[in-house]
Order: C-alpha cells, then structure tokens, then sequence
C-alpha cells in the first residue's frame, strides 16, 4: 500500500512538473511543488543529522579504523550547530536594535562567518587544490600511447594543450599565411569547434533522450527499482 | 503589509473579501475600516491579473516546437513499450559496464571487503540521483544474493532515505532482509569537498573492492575515481555530466557514457517493457538524427548561389525563429 501511495505521489508531482511550464494555470503549482520539495528536504536533514551523530557515535565506542576522525567530526558538528543556533557574536540588527539575536547567524562578524571564512573555505581549497595533482596522474595514464586509439588521443592531446599555450604560437608561428590552419593554436580550435563539439553534441541529445525514457518509465510506474529491487517492473 | 503578501487560498479570500465589504458597510472612518480596504484592494488587484493569466490562454505561447518535439519522443518511447509488452522481440547490445557488476560485487565477496555506491551529489530532485538510486537498487539486490556488504555514503538526507528505502526493498526481495544495515547508508554532509575529504578517507581506510559512481558529479569527479584507482578497487562509473565524463574515462575501468547511464535500470530489469522503451528512445534518436541530417542540407542549398537559394533560406529562417521563441 506504501508503494502504490508513493507512487502515486511521484507520477502526480511528476506530470505537474512536466506539464507546468506549457500550461499558464499549472506554473503556480509547479512552483508550489518546489517549494514542498525544499521543505520535505529540510525536514529529512534532521534524519540526515541523527544519522551523522548515530554512526559517528557508534564508530568511536567501537573503536574501529580512524575512530578519532569520528569524534573530530562530531565536535565539529556540535561547535557548529551551537554557534549558528546560538547567533554567538552575531552583530545586533540597526533594524530592531531592541531585539536580541535579530542579527543574521551569518552576518559579517559572527563567529558563524569566522568559522567558515577561515576554517571551512580553507579546507575546502585545500581540497579543491589536490584535484591539480588527480589530474596529472589520470592524465599519465590516459595519454600511455599503449594502442591506436590512445596513441590518437594522445597526439589530439599534445596539440589542444599546445596550441592553447605560448609555446605553440612561438613553435608555428612562422608558417606563411597560406598554411596559416597548421598553426597549432588554429588546429586547437578546430578540434575544438569541431571535433569535439561534434561528440560533446552526441552525448547531450542522447542525454535528453535518455531522461525522457527515465522520467516516463518512473512517471508510468514501470520502473519501480527506485523503491528497491523488489519494486521492479509493472 | 498585506500588498507584499500573496493570497493564496480560497477560503481566505473569500473571508478577507466578507470583512472588506463589511467594513465598507459598516465601519466607514476607522484604522481597521482603512485597513480593510487596503486588504479589498489587495484582492481585487490578485483576482484581475488571475483574470488576465486565464484570457492570455490555456497553452504557453512559444512552448509549441517543445511541446511538439516531448510528444513525439514520448509516442515513440510509448509505442516500443507497448509493442515489447505484446512480446515482439527486441535485440538490446550489450553494455560490458553493466555486465561487469556482478564481476564486480563477487570480487568484492571473494576478497571480503565492502562494496562502495555513491549517488552523485545532488538531491533527489535531480534525474541523475533517482537513475543513480534505481541502479542502486539493482547493485544491493546483487550484494545481499552475494552476501557482500554495501556502503552508501549520501551528500543530502533525502538521498540518504531514498537510498535506504531501495536498498531495504532489494535485501527483502532477495530473502536477506536479516543482513540489511541501515546505518551503512549514511548521510556526512552536503559540502562538496568535506564529502569527498570524507569518502576518500574511507577508501583508503576501508579499501572495498569495487566502487559506484553512478549519478551527478562535478569537480569530485576525479578525487574519487584516482583515490579508487590507488587502492586497487574495481570501479564502474556512469553520469550524465558531459564534462566529467573524461575524467571518469581515465580513471574508471568502465564508464556509462550519458544515456547508457540512465538506461542501465532498464538494462539491468530485463523486463520487456522497460527494454521497449530503451527502442523507443532509439527510435527517437533516428528522428533526431534524421532532422539534423535534412537541417544541413538545406542549409547547405541555402548557402549556394542556387536559384532555390532564397526560398529555403527563408524556410530555415521562420524554423529558426519558431524554435527559438
């Protein structure tokens, strides 16, 4: 009975959603169907936090493999969530300057805003910076010359990277103006204008046509495994 | 204060509607007479341009060419469906990606460790996330047939219950509802880079033995595909992100390229009409390809110094137009 209602449920948002942007009386409900969307989501991160305090509590009291992690990442947590609930150092509001706690948990010196100006962004720099060693290593192995194909992309590689730096333009830069499409910056753009755009084209459409299929087996009530395997097919 | 506010329900209008006649009748030089009146105004102002939305007419004007272009893929998807459903034979090409899960999850039965599914990062109203958890759905039911264990790590809650409601379904249809854990589906944060920090910190804690990628990822793409590859696991990606698909490439030992990745459900099901629909989209696609195709040539007789020249450049000028209003 669970599953025919939260089927029920998914097909009717679905098709309003579907049908909303062509019809002027259903762009309301459309709209409206986001809404109750952000606050079922609001609501579910409460699940969300219980079940971040749960594991991490249970990883800690087991002591299993980088249990101090766990317990970094609970203190986080609380340290947090205190912060931000408690407005600690939130400015007052010039607005209503007789009412405590008025000012935005965010607002520029609170110790909410210091926490994620100097310890959040920070790390997640941080992180964001380790992409720039990933992409080397991928790279050392994509570019192997191990076959034809990879030997292909790999001279594809060495031009496109060339011809999008100075090096390339100094490397052909003397070709006379007649063999002006063999400078390396002039090939880098037609593969990319061309070739590339050509196949990233391929992939898109097949995309949508992809998300059609999807969205019309799940608004149809075809493909169910969204609920589980048990769900299956109509 | 009541000019700022939308009113919505009926009910209220109505009630709001009674009090502003009221006080038009009755309290004539009051502050709540005044107030009321504003309230009237408010009404009226909402009522005449719910009035003028309904004569602007019932279909949203420039929306045709889409319109048309979602029934026909639609018609098309619908009739295959129907057909397979009839049991006309349908040849599907195998997608090794999708072969290789059962590989994939023995492996990581043999070698005794976890299996490792990420949805993407974004939340359930993204198709991404709903293909990535119907593939997901799929991928426990093999684990708990295997007796492999599972870990979802989730960057949203609602990813994080959607997912536990799949994986519970698969463990109770393949009879191991005993060795469903809930808290292996668990939901760290919605940062982008502190989930990554997270999950590559239990892939190299934890080395399982086969990891999913299926759904929407950005620049985390990589960090987790190379921090898999490091640990020696058996990865299999699959997103629609056209810009990330290199990276999966490079990394993955298999990738589902865009719209192989939301047709893996279908594939994985086997059920005949969800196959039918994967012709219908194929089908679709030969349309698409077909108009492209009649597309540059006009164009091309558009661009010579033909006689014809004029007449099709207009024909491609007001298809132009129609589509892009």
């Amino acid at each position: 009975m669970m599953r025919i209602v939260a089927m029920a449920i998914a097909s009717i948002a679905g098709l309003v959603m579907l049908l909303s942007p062509f019809f002027p009386d259903l762009e309301s409900v459309g709209a409206q169907s986001s809404e109750i969307f952000n606050v079922i989501a609001a609501i579910a991160f409460i699940l969300g936090a219980g079940s971040l305090v749960k594991v991490n509590l249970s990883r800690i009291g087991r002591r299993d493999a980088g249990w101090g992690y766990a317990l970094v990442t609970l203190l986080c947590f609380a340290i947090t969530l205190i912060v931000g609930l408690g407005k600690i150092g939130v400015p007052p509001n010039p607005q209503f300057a007789a009412t405590p706690w008025a000012g935005e948990k965010d607002a520029a010196g609170s110790a909410f805003a210091w926490i994620y100006e100097f310890v959040l962004t920070p790390i997640t720099s941080t992180m964001f910076a380790l992409l720039a060693f990933y992409v080397a290593s991928a790279a050392f192995r994509a570019f192997r010359a191990k076959n034809r194909e990879a030997m292909l992309l790999l001279g594809t590689a060495f031009i496109v990277l060339l011809g999008r730096t100075f090096a390339g333009v100094w490397l052909t830069g003397g070709l006379p103006e007649w063999a002006s499409g063999l400078r390396l910056e002039n090939l880098s753009m037609f593969i990319m204008q061309v070739f590339n755009t050509a196949g990233n084209r391929a992939i898109i459409i097949g995309i949508a046509l992809g998300v059609t299929a999807t969205s019309l087996r799940i608004l149809l009530g075809i493909d169910r495994s969204w609920m589980g395997a048990g769900g299956g097919s109509a | 204060m009541v000019r700022g506010r939308s009113i919505t329900s009926d009910a209220a209008r109505r009630v709001l509607l009674l009090l502003a006649v009221c006080a038009a009748a009755g309290f004539h030089d009051t502050p709540a007479s005044a107030h009321l009146q504003e309230i009237a105004a408010a009404v009226s102002a909402e009522d005449a341009a719910a009035a003028g939305a309904t004569t602007a007419g019932l279909f949203t004007p420039g929306k045709l060419p889409l319109a048309v272009a979602i029934i026909v893929t639609s018609g098309c998807i619908i009739a295959w469906m129907l057909q397979a459903r009839a049991g006309a034979a349908m040849y599907l090409r195998r997608i090794p990606a999708l072969d290789a899960v059962t590989n994939a999850v023995g492996r990581s039965t043999e070698m005794g460790r976890p299996v490792l599914f990420i949805a993407g990062i974004q939340d359930m109203d993204n198709i991404q996330t709903v293909a990535g958890i119907t593939v997901l759905s799929h991928v426990a039911k093999t684990t708990a047939e295997y007796d492999a264990t599972i870990e979802v790590p989730t960057s949203r809650s609602l990813v994080m219950e959607a997912a536990r409601e799949a994986v519970r379904g698969s463990y109770q249809a393949a009879g191991r509802f005993d060795a469903y854990n809930a808290d292996a589906i668990r939901y760290i944060t919605d940062e982008q880079f502190g989930f990554v920090a997270s999950v590559s910190g239990q892939m190299v804690r934890e080395k399982p033995a086969a990891c999913f990628y299926m759904g929407c990822f950005f620049a985390e793409s990589l960090i987790l595909a190379e921090t898999g590859n490091s640990i020696g696991a058996i990865q299999i990606a699959g997103t629609a992100e056209s810009s990330q698909l290199p990276f999966f490439v490079a990394a993955c030992d298999y990738t589902l390229i865009g719209e192989e990745f939301m047709a893996a459900s279908a594939y994985l099901s086997g059920a005949p009409d969800q196959i039918g629909s994967l012709k219908g989209q194929d089908a679709a696609k030969v349309i698409v390809a077909t108009l492209i195709l009649l597309g540059v040539v006009l164009a091309t007789i558009a661009a010579l110094n033909v006689p014809q020249s004029e007449a099709v450049s207009r024909v491609l000028e007001s298809v132009k137009g129609a589509l892009g209003s």
